[in-house]
C-alpha cells in the first residue's frame, strides 16, 4: 500500500475520540439496519433483494436503451438530457447556463455524484456562489472537508467542532446545543432557498419509463433545492437508471431500510420537468446531466459490472469491521468503504491505491447486506490478482513475488515441505509450551514483526501432525 | 463395511495445530469411519489466491486435486480451506474446461468438519464430555461461504457438562484475513482486540471455532493480553470425554 | 456533445447495436395486501406517532382545526374538500392563491400549512403530495407545521398499491412527494433534530 494509506489508517487507529464516533455511528445504523428488516417485519427481505439485483442487472446491460428512453421522456415532459464525460462538462454546463440567465446563487443538496467531480469547487473558481444545503455537508462545505460516510458526511465532527466552525465562518456566538445549531443553519440556509437562482440536486434514481429523477432525504433540503429556485438541475451517473417507476416499489422498500433503517426516508421526490401548466410552483427549467467519468470503463468487465448497480445506501460501510477501525477519511476518493475499495481501482487504475483491495479480511460481511447483491468480496479478490499483474508488469514488489513463487513449489513437493516445517519449527524461541511474544531480532522482521506488533505467535508443536500420524 | 473418509488436516494444523487433526480423526474413528492420510497433502492454495497470485494458486491447487481425486470423501477441519476447495478453485480454472470438470467433481466430496458430522454421518451427540463455559466463534468463511452456522452448536449442545454462550456482538470478523493480520497488522490487531472483548462479556473460559485461522488469532490476542480464557478447536472439544 | 461518444461507448462494452431493443426485463414485483379500512386507518396513526407526528380521525375537519389554529397564521392549498369543509374560511387562513411568488412569501412566514393528500400509504403512514393546480409544493414544506386532511378512502396499503393505482406519476404531475413523518437529521453526533428544514411538526387529521 501507499505510504500515504498507511498513514492515515495509522492516524484513525490512533484517536480514540474518532474510533468512539465512528463506531458508534455505524453502529446504530447497523442495528437500525437489522432491525427494520427483521423477518416479522420484512419477510420478503431477500426476494427483495433478488429482484433488485435482476432490475439493475437488466438496466446495465440494456443501458443504452434506458438512457435513450429516459431522455426522450424528460423532454417529452419539457425537461432536457445533457450528457457529460467528466467533471468538466458538468461545470461547463452550470457555467454556461448560469452566465445565460445571469444566475449567481446556486442551493445544493446532497449528492455524492457532484463531489465526485469536486463540482463546488469548479463552480466557485468561476465566481458563483454553490452553497450545500444538508446540514452535514454544509457543515464540511464550510470546513472544506470531504464528507466521512455516504449517509452520515459528518460523522467525525462533534458538536464542539460544528460550534467552532459555526463561529469562525458564520460571525455567530459559539453554540454548542445541537438543536440551536440546527436552527442557525436552517435560518442561514433558509434565506439562501428563497434567493437562489439555480438548485442542483443529485438523484438516486432515474427512471426510464417515466423520465423522472427519484431523490429522497429526510431534511427537506432537496424538495426546497428542486422546487424554490427556477432552475433545478440535477445530476447523476448514468448507472441510476432503472426501466419503470413500478420498480420503484422494490428499490424504495430496500433503500432507507438499508441506509438508516427507516421504512422510507422522510421525503421520497419524483420529479419530472419543470412545472406542469396550472401548477403554483415548481421550477421553470429542468435538467439532467447524466455523467460518465469513467462508468464506461467498468461495463466491459462481466464480473465487476455489477459494481455499478451500487444504490449508495451505506451498509457495507456500517458493516465493515475494517471501515468501523479505519474511517472514511483513510480513503483516497470520496467512495469510501467496501464499495469504495471497488470502483476506485476500477476508476483510477489498481496503481492509484494498490494496498486498497487488500485493506479487507475477506469477512463477506459487506456482501450479505447489500441490497443489490453485489458479490463485493469477490470483486476484492479479482482486483487483487489484477494489482499483483499489475506489479509483476511493473517489476514491483518482486519479492513478495518470489517468495510465492517458493511456497507455490514448496507445498507440492511434500517432502521439501516437512522438511521446511522442521526447520522453521527448530527456530522458535522458547520451550514449546508458551505462546511467544518477543523473538530476537534477527528474526524480528516482515510479516514476524507485524504479527508480533499485536499478538504472540503460537509455540511451534514438537511433532506435526503427519509425524504423530505416522506414530500411530 | 466401514465408510472411507480421507483427511486433509490443512496445512496450519499439521504444522503448528497437529492435536486438532488428531482429535478429528479420533472422533470419526468413534462413529465408525476408516481413515486414511494421503501423504501427498501439503496446503489448498488460499495463501496464495487470496493474495492475489493466481497462477501459483493454481500450482498449489493441481496437486490438491492430483493429491485428493481418488478420494471418496474428504473432511477437512477448516471452513476457510474448505471453501477455498469448495468455492474458488473453480474460480482459478475458469479458461480450463478440463480442469474445471475435475474441479467440479472433487467439490462435492469436500466437506468442512461439523458440516460433515451433521448431514453426512447424521449424528449430533459424538458422546463427548467437557465441563467449560465455552462461546463460540463463527469463522467468516464457514458462516458466510459455506453457511455454516447451527451444525455446531448442535454438536456443542449435545456435549455432557458444556455450557453455551453466545457472545455479543456476534458474527464479528475476528481480523485474521490470512495476509490481511501482516498487512494491516494495526487494524487486524484492533479487530482482535474487540473480538476478546467481546469474549470477556460471556464469561466463558474457553472460545470454541472451527477455523484455526480464528483460534491462532484470537489465541494471539488473548495472550498477549495476559488472559487465561483458552481456544479449543471444534473437533478438540468433540473428542474430549 | 458528449452524447454520442458515451452511448457507443457503452454500446461496446455491452456489445450491444445501436437501436437494439432491451431484453426481456424482469417481471414488475408488486405485492398489494389485503387490508380492510379500519386497519389502515390503524395503521397510518400508529406509524405517524412513532415518527412524533400527531393523527387521528375527525368527523369534523373544521372544527379540529379551528381549534389547533387559534392565533396562529396559516396557508392552505387549494384542494376543494378543504373549501366543502369550511377550512378555508377559518380565521387566519389565507387560500385560494395562484401566484407563485405571493405564495412563496406567504409560506415563508406563515406558522402552518395545511394541505389535503392525494393518496397516503396505511404501511410506512406516509402522505402522497402531488403538485397540481390545487396542491402547491411549498405549501407542506415551508411552515414549521404541516397540517395534511387526508380523505379516508384515500389510504391506500402501501407504495405498491400507490404503484398500482400511479404507474407512472409523471402523466399527471412534475412533482409526486411522499411524506413520511417530520423532517429530522442526526447529522450532529447522531443526535435526532426534528425542523432542520422542512416542517417540524406533522399533524393528520384523517376525513
Amino acid at each position: 500500500m501507499s505510504v500515504e494509506f498507511d498513514q492515515k489508517i495509522h492516524q484513525a487507529l490512533a484517536d480514540p475520540r474518532l474510533q468512539l464516533a465512528i463506531y458508534t455511528a455505524t453502529g446504530r445504523l447497523k442495528q437500525h439496519r437489522i432491525s427494520s428488516i427483521a423477518p416479522d417485519i420484512l419477510p420478503d427481505y431477500q426476494e427483495l433483494r433478488t429482484q433488485a439485483n435482476a432490475v439493475k442487472k437488466h438496466a446495465i446491460e440494456n443501458l443504452d436503451h434506458y438512457l435513450q428512453e429516459f431522455e426522450r421522456n424528460v423532454e417529452a415532459h419539457g425537461g432536457k438530457v445533457i450528457y457529460a464525460k467528466d467533471g468538466e462538462e458538468v461545470a461547463d454546463f452550470v457555467l454556461s447556463l448560469a452566465k445565460e440567465r445571469g444566475a449567481h446563487l446556486i442551493v445544493k443538496s446532497k449528492s455524492m455524484t457532484t463531489e465526485e467531480v469536486d463540482l463546488n469547487e469548479r463552480l466557485e473558481h468561476h465566481g458563483l456562489e454553490s452553497v450545500e444545503t444538508d446540514l452535514g455537508e454544509y457543515i464540511l462545505q464550510l470546513a472544506h472537508e470531504r464528507p466521512y460516510h455516504i449517509v452520515a458526511p459528518a460523522l467525525h465532527y462533534t458538536r464542539y467542532d460544528v460550534a467552532n466552525i459555526f463561529e469562525k465562518r458564520l460571525q455567530v456566538p459559539n453554540e454548542t446545543v445541537i438543536e440551536k445549531q440546527t436552527a442557525i443553519a436552517r435560518s442561514v440556509l433558509r434565506e439562501k432557498f428563497l434567493a437562489a437562482d439555480i438548485g442542483i440536486s443529485g438523484a438516486n434514481f432515474l427512471i426510464a419509463d417515466s423520465g423522472a429523477v427519484v431523490i429522497i432525504e429526510n431534511e427537506g433540503n432537496a424538495r426546497l433545492t428542486t422546487s424554490a429556485p427556477r432552475i433545478h438541475i440535477a445530476v447523476a451517473g448514468i448507472e441510476k437508471v432503472i426501466p419503470r417507476a413500478q420498480d420503484l416499489a422494490v428499490f424504495l422498500k430496500l433503500l432507507a431500510r438499508s441506509a438508516t433503517g427507516q421504512l422510507l426516508s422522510v421525503y421520497t421526490s419524483f420529479l419530472s420537468g419543470p412545472r406542469r401548466p396550472g401548477e403554483i410552483d415548481g421550477p421553470d427549467e429542468f435538467y439532467v446531466v447524466l455523467l460518465d467519468n469513467g462508468r464506461t470503463k467498468l461495463l466491459p468487465d462481466r464480473g465487476k459490472r455489477q459494481s455499478l448497480y451500487c444504490i449508495r445506501c451505506g451498509a457495507c460501510l456500517n458493516t465493515c469491521p475494517v471501515y468501523r477501525k479505519i474511517g472514511g477519511h483513510s480513503f483516497p476518493w470520496v467512495y469510501s468503504g467496501p464499495i469504495g475499495a471497488i470502483i476506485t481501482p476500477q476508476f483510477k487504475g489498481v496503481a492509484h491505491e494498490p494496498g486498497l483491495p487488500f485493506a479487507s479480511s475477506l469477512c463477506g460481511a459487506c456482501g450479505e447486506v447489500c441490497p443489490v447483491k453485489i458479490d463485493i468480496p469477490k470483486i476484492l479478490l479479482d482486483l487483487r490478482s489484477e494489482v499483483k499483474k499489475s506489479e509483476t508488469r511493473e517489476k514491483q514488489n518482486r519479492l513478495e513475488k518470489l517468495a510465492f513463487q517458493v511456497f507455490a513449489w514448496v507445498v507440492t513437493h511434500p517432502r521439501i515441505y516437512e522438511l521446511a516445517g522442521r526447520i522453521a519449527a527448530s527456530l522458535a524461541p522458547g520451550d514449546g509450551s508458551r505462546w511467544i511474544s518477543s523473538v530476537t531480532p534477527a528474526m524480528n522482521i516482515g510479516p514476524v514483526r507485524a504479527w508480533l506488533s499485536q499478538r504472540d505467535l503460537p509455540p511451534p508443536p514438537s511433532k506435526s501432525f503427519r509425524q504423530m500420524w505416522r506414530r500411530r | 463395511m466401514p465408510q472411507r473418509v480421507s483427511l486433509f488436516v490443512t496445512c496450519i494444523i499439521d504444522q503448528l495445530f497437529p492435536k486438532v487433526g488428531m482429535a478429528m480423526a479420533t472422533v470419526l474413528e468413534r462413529l465408525g469411519y476408516e481413515l486414511d492420510f494421503p501423504e501427498n497433502q501439503t496446503c489448498c492454495g488460499q495463501p496464495a489466491f487470496n493474495s492475489g497470485y493466481r497462477a501459483e494458486a493454481r500450482i498449489v491447487a493441481r496437486h490438491f486435486l492430483d493429491t485428493f481425486e481418488s478420494s471418496e470423501m474428504i473432511v477437512v477441519p477448516s471452513g476457510s480451506c474448505t471453501s477455498m476447495i469448495t468455492h474458488h478453485f473453480a474460480d482459478l480454472f475458469q479458461k480450463d474446461p478440463g480442469m474445471l470438470a475435475r474441479v467440479h467433481a472433487l467439490e462435492k466430496r469436500v466437506w468442512e468438519f461439523a458440516t460433515f458430522l451433521t448431514e453426512v454421518a447424521g449424528v449430533e451427540d459424538v458422546g463427548a464430555r467437557l465441563d467449560e463455559v465455552v462461546t463460540f466463534h463463527d469463522g467468516c468463511h464457514a458462516l458466510r461461504e459455506l453457511g455454516v452456522k447451527s451444525a455446531p452448536r448442535r454438536l456443542l449442545r449435545q456435549v455432557r457438562g458444556l455450557e453455551l454462550r453466545e457472545m455479543e456482538p456476534a458474527e464479528e470478523c475476528c481480523g485474521f484475513g490470512g495476509t490481511f493480520s501482516v498487512k494491516f497488522d494495526e487494524v487486524s490487531g484492533a479487530m482482535a482486540r474487540d473480538k476478546i472483548a467481546a469474549i470477556q462479556k460471556t464469561g466463558a473460559r474457553t472460545v470454541v471455532s472451527l477455523d484455526s485461522s480464528c483460534l491462532m488469532q484470537i489465541q494471539g490476542a488473548l495472550s498477549r493480553a495476559g488472559s487465561d480464557i483458552r481456544t479449543m478447536h471444534l473437533a478438540e472439544v468433540l473428542a474430549s470425554h | 456533445m458528449a452524447r454520442d461518444p458515451i452511448l457507443h461507448r457503452i454500446r461496446t462494452a455491452l456489445g450491444r447495436s445501436a437501436e437494439q431493443p432491451a431484453s426481456d426485463p424482469p417481471p414488475v414485483r408488486l405485492r398489494i395486501p389485503t387490508v380492510p379500512m379500519e386497519a389502515r386507518i390503524a395503521s397510518m396513526i400508529t406509524r405517524i406517532e412513532a415518527l412524533a407526528g400527531k393523527a387521528a380521525e375527525t368527523a369534523d375537519p373544521c372544527g379540529v382545526l379551528a381549534e389547533m389554529l387559534e392565533g396562529k397564521t396559516a396557508v392552505a392549498s387549494n384542494a376543494p374538500c378543504l373549501a366543502e369543509w369550511g377550512i378555508t374560511s377559518l380565521p387566519g387562513i389565507r387560500s385560494g392563491i395562484t401566484d407563485r411568488e405571493e405564495l412563496r412569501a406567504l409560506c415563508a412566514t406563515a406558522d402552518v400549512g395545511i394541505t389535503a393528500a392525494d393518496y397516503a400509504l396505511a404501511d410506512t403512514g406516509s402522505l402522497v403530495m402531488i403538485s397540481s393546480p390545487q396542491e402547491a409544493r411549498l405549501i407542506s414544506l415551508l411552515p414549521p407545521a404541516h397540517i395534511a386532511l387526508v380523505p379516508r378512502d384515500r389510504i391506500l396499503t402501501g407504495l405498491d398499491e400507490l404503484l398500482t393505482v400511479l404507474p407512472d406519476p409523471a402523466r399527471v404531475t412534475s412533482s409526486m412527494v411522499l411524506i413520511t413523518g417530520p423532517s429530522r437529521t442526526a447529522d450532529i453526533e447522531q443526535i435526532l433534530v426534528r425542523g432542520v428544514h422542512g416542517p417540524g411538526q406533522i399533524i393528520v387529521w384523517i376525513v
